[in-house]
């Protein structure tokens, strides 16, 4: 028995200290932190301040945070768009273990090794550019790069994988005969797609959202690499109160924002699976 | 017609995944230092990366990163699922909790709350700050690796140990612990990629005397497309497809 105790004991004080020290205690920092007022020496000054989330509100920076909104939920929905039918299709098709790789090597390749290959095909004289003059729709090279196009095309590019898997994984799972079912008793095609298909796969719906929409927020080399001067995304603003600005409470409220959304996103997840009746699938394995 | 479509659909998607990075590792080959036009196959830009002493630093200090980081996370993350799955104590469910939360947090949390955890300690950053950041994000992705091959368990396997007279490190060490072995080395191979291929969080916790490959190549990249870039992007994306088809495979076999 004293044994048994001895390694449960161990074990236990092993993974709890460090998700203890590396993971909740920085976190609490950032919070702390974005609670704090600035200071130009020690980073921080221990005065209660709640001026680090009056600043959000300037319009300059309210602004950036609304445009930087804007491309993560553009991004999000062109992402479930394109791979909601996708992920539906891998899952009917009979090929569907190699295909399912064939999303899960970009799933895992290096983001910025994926967006410089973007920029290789994108730049005035790469692959696009030079198939549109071959085809004569385009006498100049269109400036496709450093465009906010590039950035929205760039995340689309990076995150559509971590859209489609959460999604292949909810559809897989799903019985066709409930389809032929709701046919049978009269469903039209948008009812079907209204009544069986989102309510099943909405899990998977969230789940997609949550992996495109948080990163499509913070993905500071996308716009820095395929953006103009003046693309920024949320994770640039971040990046910079923390190199550039040097101001940790400002850095840590915008933060703290990222947070949030993700409490609320990851509370609506749960609140899908519970309503699907699969309290144990999914994330919450 | 109908699935005719659906093929046509298919294709265009994977098209667009796939062509840029076809393009990259055509290019890795291309005997030209400015035009986009074919101009013959060469190896000259990995012959050039060799001499790159900079380059060369760099990937080695990458490679020590991720095969510390990775081999801890795993051993960390193996003995976390174990415990997660056989235990109760008190803050398992919010530790479980907790390690979700670092899976779903974007990246630049993290590097953010890093970066002010270890300069209010004093600790500068560099290599072990690095080691510490890479193994906290791998740790989640080695125990829900893990944690799901473990619930496929008979427990009955377990039990007849325990009935043998096994005590809890002996039922581990020759029981359990053989049995995950698949689901540890497919965990394994997940956090050296990740590790690897790890930019944001890199980004904040590694310190001015400390220089690895994504982070070189990204203040490369910034300066615009270079062959040598392109052939060190292919080498890395070679290391990404051989860890994720072994690992795949590891975990299909493993099935049977």
């Amino acid at each position: 028995m004293t044994e048994r105790s001895a390694f449960k004991t161990a074990v236990v004080a092993v993974v709890g200290f460090w998700i203890v020290a590396f993971v909740f205690l920085p976190n609490l920092l950032v919070l702390v932190a974005s609670f704090l007022e600035r200071d130009e020496t020690a980073f921080l000054r221990r005065v209660f301040s709640l001026g680090a989330y009056r600043g959000l509100l300037d319009p300059q920076i309210a602004g950036i945070f609304t445009r930087s909104m804007g491309y993560a939920a553009g991004t999000t929905a062109l992402c479930l768009l394109i791979g909601y039918p996708f992920a539906f299709l891998l899952a009917r098709n009979a090929h569907r273990r190699l295909l399912l790789v064939l999303i899960i090597i970009p799933f895992w390749t290096s983001s910025l090794v994926r967006t410089y290959a973007l920029i290789i095909v994108l730049k005035a004289n790469g692959l696009v550019n030079a198939l549109l003059q071959a085809a004569g729709l385009i006498q100049e090279p269109l400036p496709l790069l450093y465009t906010n196009g590039a950035v929205f095309i760039g995340l689309v590019y990076t995150l559509l994988p971590f859209m489609i898997l959460p999604l292949y994984a909810a559809i897989e799972k799903f019985d066709p005969r409930l389809v032929e079912a709701g046919y049978d008793l009269g469903a039209s095609r948008l009812q079907v797609l209204r009544h069986i298909l989102l309510p099943v796969s909405l899990p998977g719906i969230i789940a997609g959202s949550i992996m495109v929409f948080l990163p499509a927020l913070g993905l500071f080399y996308v716009p820095d690499l395929l953006g103009g001067a003046k693309s920024m995304l949320l994770g640039n603003y971040i990046k910079n109160q923390f190199l550039t600005a040097r101001n940790w409470p400002a850095g840590a409220a915008a933060s703290m924002l990222l947070t949030f959304l993700m409490g609320l996103l990851l509370w609506a997840y749960f609140a899908s699976l519970r309503r699907s009746g699969d309290p144990g699938g999914g994330l919450a394995r | 017609m109908k699935r005719t479509a659906g093929i046509v659909y298919m294709v265009m998607i994977y098209g667009f995944l796939y062509l840029p990075i076809a393009v990259l590792i055509v290019y890795s080959f291309n005997d030209t230092r400015f035009s986009s036009n074919w101009q013959g196959f060469t190896f000259k830009w990995y012959a050039e990366l060799l001499d790159n002493r900079m380059l060369l630093d760099s990937l080695g200090n990458s490679l020590l990163v991720a095969l510390i980081s990775s081999l801890v996370a795993t051993g960390i993350g193996t003995l976390a699922a174990v415990a997660f799955h056989r235990y109760r104590f008190p803050g398992r469910k919010l530790l479980y909790g907790l390690l979700y939360v670092v899976m779903m947090s974007p990246d630049i949390v993290m590097g953010i709350s890093l970066l002010m955890f270890f300069i209010l300690l004093g600790v500068t950053t560099g290599f072990f700050t690095l080691v510490l950041s890479h193994i906290t994000f791998c740790l989640p992705f080695v125990v829900v690796t893990i944690y799901a091959r473990i619930a496929d368990f008979d427990p009955n396997v377990i039990e007849a140990a325990k009935d043998l007279g096994a005590g809890e490190y002996q039922a581990f060490r020759h029981v359990i612990l053989p049995l995950l072995l698949p689901a540890v080395a497919s965990g394994w191979l997940l956090s050296f990629t990740l590790s690897l291929d790890d930019v944001i969080v890199s980004f904040f916790v590694t310190g001015p005397t400390f220089e690895i490959l994504p982070l070189k190549i990204y203040s490369m990249v910034r300066l615009g497309v270079k062959p040598e870039v392109n052939a060190l992007s292919t080498l890395l994306l070679a290391v990404t497809l051989v860890s994720v088809f072994a690992s795949h495979w590891l975990v299909k076999e493993n099935r049977r």
